[in-house]
Formats: C-alpha cells, structure tokens, sequence
C-alpha cells in the first residue's frame, strides 16, 4: 500500500516481498515504499517480521518472492556489500560496532568503504589509510552529525551504551547513504539520549530516505510522516500516522496494549 | 575471534628498542658464532618468514589455517624442479618462479576455501594442504615420499649463497625487508579491511566491503611470502620432501605465531625464534634414569603447547604487554 | 568392470564408508553440540587399534577385547572431557586447534612408550575368518561384512537414539540453546559428557574392528583424521545424516577411484569436496 500523494522523491520500493524459511513465512508480500525526506516507521510487536524485512531490504537474506528496488535499480538478490555501495546504509538494534577499535576507527573505517582500492592492487599495500583525507573528513562529518566528536580516542566497546547506539549511527552516515534504515536506534536509552537521538534523526530527515524500526511509540509519532504497521509478518495498515492511528484493527491488534 | 587473541597492533616503544637491539645482534651474530648456530639462526631466519605470513592470515585477518605448509613446501619443490643436477640455478628468475607458484596455488585454493567460515575453513585449508601432500608422496615423478635433492645453491651473481655468511645475511635481508612490507601493509587501507573482517565481517559487508576478495587477496599474499620461506629453505637445506607440506609444519606455524603474539608480526619472528629453539631443547634432553627424554620430545612439545593454550593464550608479547599495562597500572595515573 | 567385481568394490566401498562414518558422526555430534573442533579424534580410532591389539592377546577373546577396549576408552574419554575439553566449549576455535594438536603429540608419545612404534596384526577371530566365495576365483571375507554390520548397528542405534528417545531431544535442544535447555532443567553437563563419550567410543570401536583389515601402526590416526574432515564438511557440520551419505560418497569415489584412476585416486575425494565447497559452502546438509 503506498501513498500517492507524495512529492518527494521514491529512492526505495519494496514491492509484495515474501520470505518463507521452510513452513513458516516470515514475511508475507510486504510493500513498502521510502522517498526522500520522509521517515517511514514500521512498528508491531516482537516477530511481527520487522527485522527479517529489514534484512531482506539489505540483502543480507533474499526474498523468496518479491522485488525491491533502489534508485530505480532492481537489486533483489544482490549481495549486501552491492547493496550498500549503491546507497544504502542500516544500523542494527543489537549494536553491530568493532568493539575493539577506538570510536575514530570504527567510523573512519566506515567511511573508508567509500574509497577502498581493489584488495589485489599492491600499491594500495604501500598508501597509509590514516593519510586519506577524503575519508579523514567524510568520518569527521559522521561524526560531528552523531555528536561524538569529544568520545572519538575512547575504546567501542568501553563507551556507554548511549554512545554505542550513537556510534552504530554514525558508522552508519560516513558511508554517506541515500537510504537509511535504522533498527530501533532508541533501544536502551535515557530521555536525554533519547531526545538527542531525535534531534538527530530529524536532522538527517531532509536528506535521506529514512525508515525507522521502533518500539518507542512516542517517537514514532513525533517523527513518522508514513506508518506501516506489521502484524504476523503481514502489513495490517500503512499510510498517515493519525489514519493508522485511528484504524480500528491495528487499535485492536496492536497500539491497544501499549497505549 | 576472541579479545583474547586481540593483537598488539601498536608495538609499545619498550618492544621496539628490544627488537632494534635484536635485529643489531642477529647482524652481528655470524662474526661471533659457529657454522653450526649460524645454520641454526638462518633457519629460524627462515621460518621466521614463513610465520609472518601466517600472522597476515591468523593475527590480522582472523583466518585460521591448518594448510598454510603447502605454499611453503611447493615453492621448495619449485626450486628442486627448477635446479638441474649438475649446476645451479640463477636466483634471480628462480626465486619469482617459486613465489609465484605458491601465489598460484594459493589463489586456487583460497578461491575454494575462502568462502567457508569457522571450523569449516579450518577444516577445508587442512583437507587441501593433505591433498597437496599426498600429490607428492604418493607420486615417483614429483620425488615421492623420498623427496629431492637440490645439489647447488641458487647462483646469485653479485654475490655467492654457497658461503653460509652471506647466505645469512641475505636472509636477514629479506626478513627485515618482509617484516617492514607487513608492518606498512598493516596500516594500509587494505591493512586496516582486513582487520575490520577480523573484528566483524558482517558489518564490514554491509559497509559495502567486498570480504571474499579482501580474504582471498590476504590468503594468496599470505602463500606467496610463505612461498618466499619455503624456497630459502630449499636452497639452505638442499633438500624438500612432503613433510614440508605436511600437517605437522601447518601446525608448527600456528604455534610460532601464537607462541610469540598474533597480529603485529614482531610476534611471528619472537615466536618462530622461541618455537625452533624450544624444539632444539626438548630434542637435546639427556637420558634420565634409562629413558631417554629427548627421544620424547614431542610428549613435552605436546604439554607446552597444551600449557600454553591453557595459561598463555597471548603468547609472550601477550605476557610482556600485561607486565607493561601492570606497570603502568601499578604507577598510578599520570598527567 | 564385470559384475563380480563390480559387486566386491561396491562392498568394499560401503565398508569403508560406514567405517569413515563411525568416525565422523562422532567429530560432528561433537563440534554441532559442544561447537568444539578436536584434531584429536583420530587418536581415538588409533587407540581403539591398539587396545584390540594388546587386549586380544591378553584376553585370547576378540569380543572381550572390544568390549573391554570400548569401556577403557569411553572412561579416558569422559576423563579427558572432564579435565580438558569441557573447559574449551567456550573458547575460540584457534585455541581448541592448539589444544587438540598438543594432544595429538601427547597422544602419540603415549603410544610410542607404552606399546612401542612397530606395526602389529591383529588375527581375525575364526568364527569370522571364512570367505564368501563369488565365483570360482573371486570370494569376499566374511569379517568385512561384520565390520559392515556392526557399524550399521551403531549407525541405527544412533538415529534411534538421536530421533526417537528422549535423551535424543535433549541432545538434539542442547545442540540450539545451551541455557535455554539448562533453564528447563536438564543438566548440559551431564549431555555434553556424553555426546563426548559416545563420539570417543564410536571411533574407538571403529579402530577396534578396523583392526584387522588395516593393521595397527602409528600414522593410522592421522591418515583417517583427514578423511573424517572430508566427511563431515562435505556432510555438513551437525548433521548425522549428512555424514552417513558423505561417507558412503567419499567410500565410493575413493574406492572406485583407486580401481578405474589410479594415478589420480588420492586426488579424487578432495575434488568431490571442491566441487560441494562451490555450490554448498556449508556442506551439503546444514543443520
């Protein structure tokens, strides 16, 4: 179910996406579109299928039917490394950081993707990656929008998790993507960090085609302009956050218990 | 793999003013020891070589190989293939030569191989490298189970390998010169890929990373400079037979990397040095009471390793790190 | 080929295969449930041989030398579990291989001393000693279709064991969940004790009637440690199932392969493993 009535550009299009692992399917013809400066949440309880479909956008799992394209590409069945080199940058909800690199590192590496030389070239052997500055400053912007520039000596997996949610954040933005997919990026936080998160996600909102896996139903209204709830990995409603709102089988099914 | 095995990428300064006075020792070793230590100090020269590039493979990109001998061993045989009977072989399209056919196999190979992860890549490296030996030892026309000899040392022109001086320092030469090589590369953006793959592959993937070709370019780079190893063995020793390929050297390199520190290559060299002279030590154990220890020496090889692993799994510039970080600790904190 | 012949390496196949199965059934219990990798376990199948060897002329009993052999190292199984390898489940695979290899030079040592490095014979117990015969030339030993039988028997009693008891499921859960299954009150220690006993005893039990047909000599561990390696990555790690029809697969590319190719037979298995490796990276059923 999409929304006509957009004026903002269609970088993403999940069209009826299925994925069966044997007996039990997990995702059931799923459409999902996401346009550029809008924040396209999808919210249900916990194995409604959320994360799978994320993982099918990515590519980390192919569809078993179905198409998704990016930037008017058809990239079903495309590895993730393809994927994310064509514009597509996802952060996890289980933080997904190199816990052994300091704060710099794992962004910089993130950032490095983008200027990576072919593995068999041997004078890339001989570059010294710290001397990139293209990537040097791709990383210092991801950084600067994450906010962590003051954390940026401190040790991953020694941060708080507050700054491990923004890392994976950040990490996510040096590869400068033109979709975002964030899995549940509020996860675990405090109010303050929470609110810090919004902010952010609001900023990064013009620029990006953004869909938003969350549990936290404030934040899903405060920043969602299209609202696509899953159910039992099938989609129960889709379109304006006050309409689905208000739709009785998705009070009934879902918003009921939490509200 | 485990913050257990995480290596110490950055050699703390105290390292590397013992390893500069240690490098200045091995150059100045052959004015003061015999033929005999200096034969000893060439070979652990040598596999010093063989385990650094095991330490690109294992230490830096988290590859577990239980195969790597058969790059060492093939380059060997090349050089025996290459070398006639009756006069030696000139270095300088032999040493390419045997290079490039370790790199070759290793390409195919770590083409097959490099797709498995965990205990199956372990298993298919190991599995291969058997093939490998068993190629050679169960066929007459590649010298077989007797192996070949290699009656002439490369001939090098500039300057003469039959002089086990300067057979010596030319192998000093090129470990130095491999050690710097690894040391850049590690710092490279291809370096710092393959650490990323260590610490997590799969968000280097979604990173936009291509990991096979960044795996298969470190296992083929890692057989070439093992390649580089085996055939300074060859021409040192004159002889290759399959045990050179066999699993027991693939499981020697693992322990010189592991016994010395993963990771930062200076744990390579440490741990091919301690490996062989350990090895001389337990071979040279005196009879005790009728039994003869050194006969044995693999019961004790086999406790230290198994002591090892369960005490020391950094290895020993795991070991001098921790006195160091203690140290630090113990000083209080400092401005 | 003609038939008869075609019928005693296709026997032969299926002896090996089942023998190879023995082995490898044991080693991917134990790396799909404890996810431990042992370079070990070819000791085991070695010490099964040695043991029928002393224990045989001991006893003058081939089947209270199995008997007797099995209960011997199912204990040094257990024992070795209890002091080692429980303690490794939870390590990295590096440090398993450097643990398990040490183990393999202790292990060989251990024999060297105690039955020393000369090749011995182990005599076919009569009742088993006659020969089928085929055709007026040709016969087959009756003692490679007990060999064949028993580690059927062991191969059903497995799958009866894994798939229908009780103990099965909880082996099969453990495999999945370690602390969700300790959460509903079965003891993982207890399960992982003997899934390690059981894979210890199996590959002893198929030295021990090896025995005969392959002589006991030193190498004979690691020689049949690669083959299982080959097995169960074809097979697929965890899988029973895949390791049956991976051994029979490699039994009768290898025995095949020796008879048709002779000059490439070694090569043979490890183009089959090449061939899965390419299409199946994790074998060919992933559990």
């Amino acid at each position: 179910m999409t929304n006509a009535h957009s004026a903002h550009d269609l970088l993403l299009r999940a069209n009826k996406i299925t994925k069966q692992f044997g007996g039990l399917t997990a995702v059931n013809e799923v459409s999902v579109d996401l346009r550029k400066g809008e924040i396209h949440a999808v919210i249900g309880p916990n194995g409604a299928g959320k994360s799978t479909l994320a993982n099918l956008l990515t590519g980390d799992l192919p569809p078993t039917s179905g198409h998704v394209t990016l930037n008017g590409q058809d990239i079903t069945g495309w590895t993730p490394e393809k994927i994310s080199r064509h514009g597509m940058g996802r952060s996890y909800q289980k933080t997904n950081i190199f816990r052994s690199f300091s704060v710099w590192d794992n962004v910089r590496l993130s950032a490095q993707s983008r200027s990576q030389p072919m593995p068999f070239n041997p004078l890339a052997w001989l570059q010294q990656a710290s001397h990139m500055t293209d990537v040097n400053e791709r990383a210092e912007r991801a950084l600067e929008l994450a906010g962590l520039q003051n954390r940026r000596q401190a040790m991953a997996g020694a941060a708080s998790h507050g700054e491990q949610r923004q890392l994976e954040i950040a990490m996510t933005l040096a590869t400068e993507p033109q979709v975002l997919l964030l899995d549940e990026p509020l996860a675990g936080m405090g109010l303050a960090e929470a609110e810090s998160m919004v902010q952010l996600l609001l900023r990064l909102k013009p620029l990006h085609a953004m869909m938003l896996v969350e549990h936290d139903m404030d934040a899903v209204f405060a920043l969602a302009d299209q609202l696509t709830v899953m159910v039992n990995g099938q989609v129960i409603a889709s379109g304006l956050p006050a309409d689905v709102r208000a739709d009785q089988s998705v009070q009934a099914a879902y918003l009921g218990e939490d509200h | 793999m485990s913050d257990a095995h995480a290596p110490l990428e950055t050699l703390p300064r105290s390292l590397k003013i013992l390893l500069g006075t240690a490098f200045l020792a091995l150059a100045a070793f052959p004015f003061v020891g015999t033929d005999y230590y200096l034969q000893m100090v060439t070979r652990m020269m040598i596999l010093a070589i063989f385990a650094m590039s095991l330490d690109l493979l294992q230490g830096v990109t988290g590859l577990v190989s239980l195969g790597h001998a058969a790059y060492f061993g093939v380059a060997g045989y090349a050089l025996a293939f290459l070398t006639p009977p009756g006069e030696p072989v000139s270095l300088w399209w032999t040493l390419p030569a045997a290079v490039g056919a370790s790199a070759l196999l290793a390409l195919i190979i770590g083409f097959l191989v490099v797709r498995t992860h965990g205990i199956y890549f372990i298993m298919v490296t190991m599995a291969f490298a058997q093939m490998v030996f068993y190629a050679f030892f169960d066929n007459k026309v590649l010298g077989g189970s007797d192996g070949i000899y290699i009656n002439f040392k490369p001939e090098a022109i500039l300057f003469d390998l039959e002089n086990k001086k300067v057979f010596y320092f030319f192998t000093l030469a090129l470990m130095v010169l491999v050690y710097a090589f690894l040391r850049r590369l590690l710092w490279s953006p291809f370096g710092r890929a393959l650490a990323g793959i260590r610490v997590n592959e799969h968000r280097m993937r979604a990173l936009g990373y291509g990991t096979f070709n960044h795996k298969l370019a470190a296992f083929t780079l890692a057989g070439a400079l093992a390649g580089l190893a085996g055939f300074l063995w060859g021409a040192q020793s004159g002889y290759v037979n399959p045990e050179l390929m066999g699993f027991h050297m693939s499981a020697h390199v693992i322990m010189m990397v592991i016994l010395g520190g993963m990771g930062n290559f200076a744990g390579a060299i440490v741990g091919a040095f301690s490996f062989e002279y350990l090895l001389h030590v337990f071979k040279d154990l005196p009879q005790v009471a009728g039994f003869h220890l050194g006969k044995h020496w693999q019961l004790w090889m086999g406790l230290f390793i198994v002591a090892l692993v369960v005490l020391a799994p950094r290895g020993i510039l795991g070991l001098f790190a921790s006195l160091l970080k203690d140290k630090s600790e113990k000083q209080g904190p400092q401005t | 080929m003609d038939f008869v012949n075609f019928l005693i390496q296709l026997l032969n196949s299926v002896q090996y295969g089942l023998l190879l199965f023995m082995l490898a059934a044991g080693l991917t219990l134990i790396f799909g449930i404890m996810g431990v990798v042992n370079l070990a376990h070819g000791s085991f199948y070695m010490l099964g041989a040695y043991l029928a060897w002393s224990l045989a002329a001991l006893t003058q009993s081939f089947t209270l030398a199995i008997i007797l052999g099995t209960l011997l190292s199912v204990l040094f199984g257990l024992l070795l579990e209890w002091l080692l390898f429980r303690h490794f489940y939870k390590r990295d695979h590096l440090d398993q291989v450097l643990l398990t290899f040490g183990l393999i030079y202790v292990f060989e040592e251990m024999r060297s001393i105690l039955w020393g490095d000369d090749v011995h014979g182990v005599t076919i117990p009569d009742v088993l000693s006659a020969s089928i015969p085929l055709t007026e030339t040709l016969s087959y030993p009756v003692y490679r279709l007990f060999m064949s039988g028993v580690c059927l028997l062991l191969a059903l009693g497995l799958y009866l064991l894994i798939s229908k008891t009780r103990l099965g499921m909880k082996i099969r859960a453990g495999a999945f969940n370690h602390e969700m299954t300790e959460a509903l009150g079965v003891n993982i220690k207890l399960i992982h004790a003997l899934v390690f006993a059981m894979g210890v005893g199996l590959a002893t039990i198929a030295g021990m009637v090896a025995a005969p047909v392959s002589s006991v000599y030193p190498n004979m561990g690691s020689q049949v440690l690669i083959m299982c390696f080959v097995v169960v990555v074809i097979g697929g790690i965890g899988s029973v199932k895949g390791a049956l029809i991976a051994a029979l697969l490699v039994g009768l590319v290898d025995t095949f392969g020796k008879v048709l190719l002779p000059q490439v037979a070694g090569m043979l298995v490890y183009v089959l493993m090449a061939i899965v490796l390419l299409y199946k990276p994790e074998g060919l059923f992933k559990n």
